[in-house]
């Protein structure tokens, strides 16, 4: 086994998120990305080049876009001849496709490549159900007239309602919300505290606009600058007047203000090694050093849906040899505030430690002041499989602006899984 | 639920018809209110011969301010209308002395008051003092069982067997099969050991102590941790987060803490005992409740379903009770009650998975009874039968209809009759009480 080679992250870019059924409700995850690529790519200075491999996904996608990332890249300023694959993973697929990516540089067989991600929720696929589908795949196996007209004569009006994808958990049947809000009354996450972590992302997105932190990681789309679902003007009162969306009754904590909006829109990031970087007048922002995903069983109730990640941290801590407190930033993704806050309360306390994580200690406290430290989703929106490529580029340029440092992701998916990674300068 | 049959049955249409076409006629059931004497009644008392048992027995009987008299034969007499008849039969020494049985009987069981109690007291007959006696007490049960078949009206009978020198444990156990606390309780046997002696106030007897009520948002589970809050106990209510809403209902209206989390879990163990030790400093009563029902027939049973069942109605139990007692959150002279149920002892068509956990809810109990006894930690279960909950209501009509009438009360149990029964085992004064597992059905014919 040769030594593998550092991976740097170089660049980013993605465009602003839009609000379902807004700005982007007629661009389809295609042109989102696509832009979101030409954007990197004339930042970078690659337009007409090739790079070792682009890879991305989208968690909704149509059928007809099962090529979707090589059709992109067709379409993009990037020399035709970059191969390209679709990957998905919920919610993770943005920052798998740059593990993924990472990985080919640092074995060795590539020296640079793009990941990224896309997601709609406006042009989502609208499918035939089962039972139409069934029919019309019969009839085009038939071969006269009168079979043909057999098979048509199946068809009922009910089969011309149309199947609609749901954000909803295909084994429990119950959505992320409702999962995450049964995780909240778990772990005892109160409405403030969900509030207040919503609000800060609020607070520090906005910031980082104003001292001008996004400029060169977004590309204006449709006449969009910034993240729509962005209220820079948000309060904690604002907040505490919205009804509970998810769970019932006076238990219920979680509201529209302090879960995340369905949104749409796309991102990108740049990754080689250090030569590659050097010879195309770029440098390093930081480093991909270690990554590891996890999944659990939520199906039977033995833990939460989005807990993965408390598990995944642990287990990459331990190969990296450091401790919950050894970073100058966290990203931890904001699908809803009560996920980002049972998953800090996991790690502080003893008993889910020991009994789930197996560890002697709890992980302890973070400093809150280094969580989120530009937003996260709460404010910025999540099209699923782009908040990956926003959180590796900002939290690389974070680390870039501080002269250096270490920060730790993590993303919580549908399906009970969990990504997360660290990066490095 | 209403029992739409029996409330029919207190019409005059119904009244008719019932007594016309011998039809079932299901009285219905007076319950204890908060602050009700014991018994509202006479009591005549019989004995053979005169023991410490037949002198504790009275002894409460004036404590509890009964009218009563006593009797070694009985008087057939249209005055009094006795509410309770209490027969102390630890004095038979041999077959010779069942006689009595008959004799003090006959005569008063048809001046018996509605909703009536018998109770007889009989020396445990595998710690008997010979093989004579270990024969004549074992008799009494077939006694027992058989008069509460025969006693009509809301009547039941029960037999509380004492063990030598358990006499002085006798008064919990007597005041509540006296009461209308043992309404659905009938036909069963309690066992009484010796313990240490706990004098407490029987208006509050779980003041002072933690109780921990699995399962009780909704159903058995509230009446429950209702129950013990009614009778002095800090209860900490714990329910899987679905049923955080009516959870928190529960909890406000009875006071104590709440604690989200599924009884299945790695940690589920860990986290009561913390629980209770940071919010109450540790815990003396634990009820496990929660239960949960998967039916299908063992040829289309899936894993899944099997699985579920035992892990929440009978590995859970087992894990949290080994882990409360290890780490010492149950405190010494703790008191914990497994759910079982008359499938567990009759089996149930479509329930081999339910049966198999409620089966093995009366081995957990037999199997740590004797071990906690060291500490002075008792262990005992519940067998509820038909009880009217929203998990009943959903059985169809005519299964639902038999259900309920197949027992000697001719109809279905209630949450509090349960709870009752639970609230008996968790007084501190039942010190001898463990290692029973009582039926709360009326007296069911399954399984009887």
């Amino acid at each position: 086994m040769t030594e593998t080679r550092k991976v740097a992250v170089v660049a980013g870019n993605r465009i602003p998120f839009a609000r379902q059924d807004k700005t982007y409700r007629h661009a389809s995850n295609s042109d989102m990305l696509t832009a979101a690529l030409n954007g990197l790519v004339d930042r970078a200075g690659l337009g007409g080049q090739e790079v070792g491999e682009v890879v991305a996904g989208a968690v909704l996608k149509h059928a007809r876009d099962w090529n979707m990332v090589r059709e992109v890249v067709l379409g993009s300023k990037l020399a035709p001849t970059t191969p390209a694959y679709d990957i998905q993973q919920a919610c993770g697929t943005g920052l798998e496709a740059a593990i993924l990516v990472g990985n080919k540089i640092a074995l060795g067989q590539i020296d640079a490549g793009i990941a990224g991600g896309v997601d709609t929720a406006s042009d989502a696929p609208v499918a035939v159900n089962d039972r139409l589908r069934n029919i019309l795949l019969d009839l085009n196996r038939a071969k006269t007239y009168p079979d043909r007209l057999k098979v048509l004569a199946r068809v009922r009006p009910k089969d011309v309602v149309p199947e609609i994808p749901r954000n909803a958990e295909p084994r429990t049947r119950k959505s992320m919300g409702e999962h995450a809000a049964l995780t909240a009354l778990e772990w005892g996450i109160g409405r403030e505290a969900q509030d207040e972590l919503a609000y800060r992302s609020h607070v520090n997105l906005a910031k980082s606009y104003d001292r001008g932190f996004q400029d060169d990681l977004i590309t204006p789309y449709l006449g969009l600058e910034k993240d729509q679902n962005l209220r820079p003007d948000t309060t904690l009162e604002k907040l505490a007047k919205l009804k509970p969306v998810f769970g019932k009754g006076e238990t219920a904590t979680m509201t529209a203000g302090n879960s995340t909006p369905l949104t749409d829109g796309a991102s990108t990031v740049l990754l080689s090694t250090d030569e590659w970087a050097e010879q195309h007048g770029l440098r390093p922002l930081a480093y991909l050093t270690h990554s590891q995903t996890a999944a659990v069983d939520y199906v039977k109730g033995a833990e939460g849906l989005l807990m993965a990640p408390a598990y995944a941290v642990p287990r990459m801590l331990q190969r990296a040899g450091l401790t919950l407190q050894d970073f100058d930033y966290y990203e931890i993704h904001e699908a809803f505030a009560s996920q980002v806050l049972s998953t800090l309360k996991a790690w502080e306390d003893p008993i889910f430690c020991k009994e789930r994580l197996g560890l002697d200690a709890p992980l302890g406290e973070i400093d809150r002041d280094k969580l989120n430290v530009n937003g996260s989703s709460l404010a910025a929106g999540h099209p699923f499989a782009a908040t990956g490529g926003r959180i590796v580029a900002a939290l690389a340029k974070q680390l870039d602006e501080n002269g250096g440092g270490r920060g730790l992701i993590s993303i919580c998916a549908a399906g009970g899984q969990g990504v997360v990674a660290i990066l490095e300068k | 639920m209403t029992d739409r049959y029996q409330t029919f049955t207190r019409t005059p249409l119904g009244k008719t018809l019932v007594k016309n076409l011998g039809l079932p006629d299901p009285l219905p059931l007076p319950r204890w209110t908060e602050g009700a004497p014991v018994i509202d009644g006479p009591v005549v008392f019989g004995a053979i011969g005169e023991t410490d048992a037949g002198k504790a027995v009275q002894a409460l009987l004036r404590d509890i301010g009964a009218a009563f008299s006593t009797a070694t034969e009985g008087v057939a007499s249209s005055e009094i209308r006795p509410k309770a008849l209490v027969f102390d039969a630890t004095g038979a020494a041999s077959t010779a002395d069942l006689t009595s049985l008959q004799r003090f009987f006959s005569p008063l069981v048809r001046q018996l008051a509605p909703a009536g109690r018998v109770i007889v007291v009989g020396r445990t007959p595998e710690l008997a003092s010979s093989a004579e006696q270990q024969v004549a007490q074992r008799a009494l049960e077939g006694f027992t069982r058989s008069l509460a078949k025969e006693v009509k009206r809301g009547a039941t009978v029960n037999l509380v067997y004492v063990a030598p020198d358990a006499h002085e444990q006798l008064d919990s156990t007597l005041r509540f099969f006296l009461s209308p606390k043992s309404a659905y309780v009938d036909g069963q046997v309690a066992r009484i050991g010796t313990g240490p002696l706990v004098s407490n106030d029987p208006a509050r007897p779980l003041s002072g102590r933690v109780a921990l009520v699995t399962g009780a948002a909704r159903g058995i589970g509230a009446s429950i941790a209702g129950t013990l809050a009614r009778d002095g106990a800090t209860v900490i209510g714990v329910d899987v987060p679905q049923n955080a809403d009516p959870l928190r209902k529960v909890i406000s209206r009875i006071g104590g803490t709440e604690l989200l989390l599924d009884v299945t879990a790695v940690d589920a163990a860990q986290r009561i005992a913390a629980h209770a030790q940071e919010q109450h400093g540790g815990l003396d009563i634990v009820v496990h409740n929660a239960g949960i029902t998967r039916d299908r027939r063992l040829v289309n049973m899936r894993t899944d379903a099997w699985d579920a069942v035992l892990d929440v109605n009978l590995r859970a139990p087992e894990r949290i009770t080994k882990h409360l007692v290890d780490s010492g959150a149950l405190r010494d002279g703790g008191s914990i009650i497994g759910v079982s149920s008359m499938a567990g002892i009759a089996g149930n068509n479509g329930q081999t998975n339910y049966a198999t956990s409620k089966a093995g809810v009366i081995g957990l109990v037999q199997a740590l009874a004797p071990v906690l006894a060291e500490r002075q930690i008792r262990i005992n279960a519940v067998a509820p039968g038909f009880i009217e909950t929203e998990m009943t209501a959903k059985i169809p009509f005519a299964i639902r209809e038999v259900g309920r009438r197949i027992n000697s009360l001719q109809q279905g149990g209630l949450p509090i009759d349960v709870a009752e029964t639970i609230a008996w085992f968790a007084d501190p004064a039942s010190a001898g009480v463990t290692g029973n597992v009582v039926r709360v059905c009326g007296q069911s014919m399954l399984g009887a």
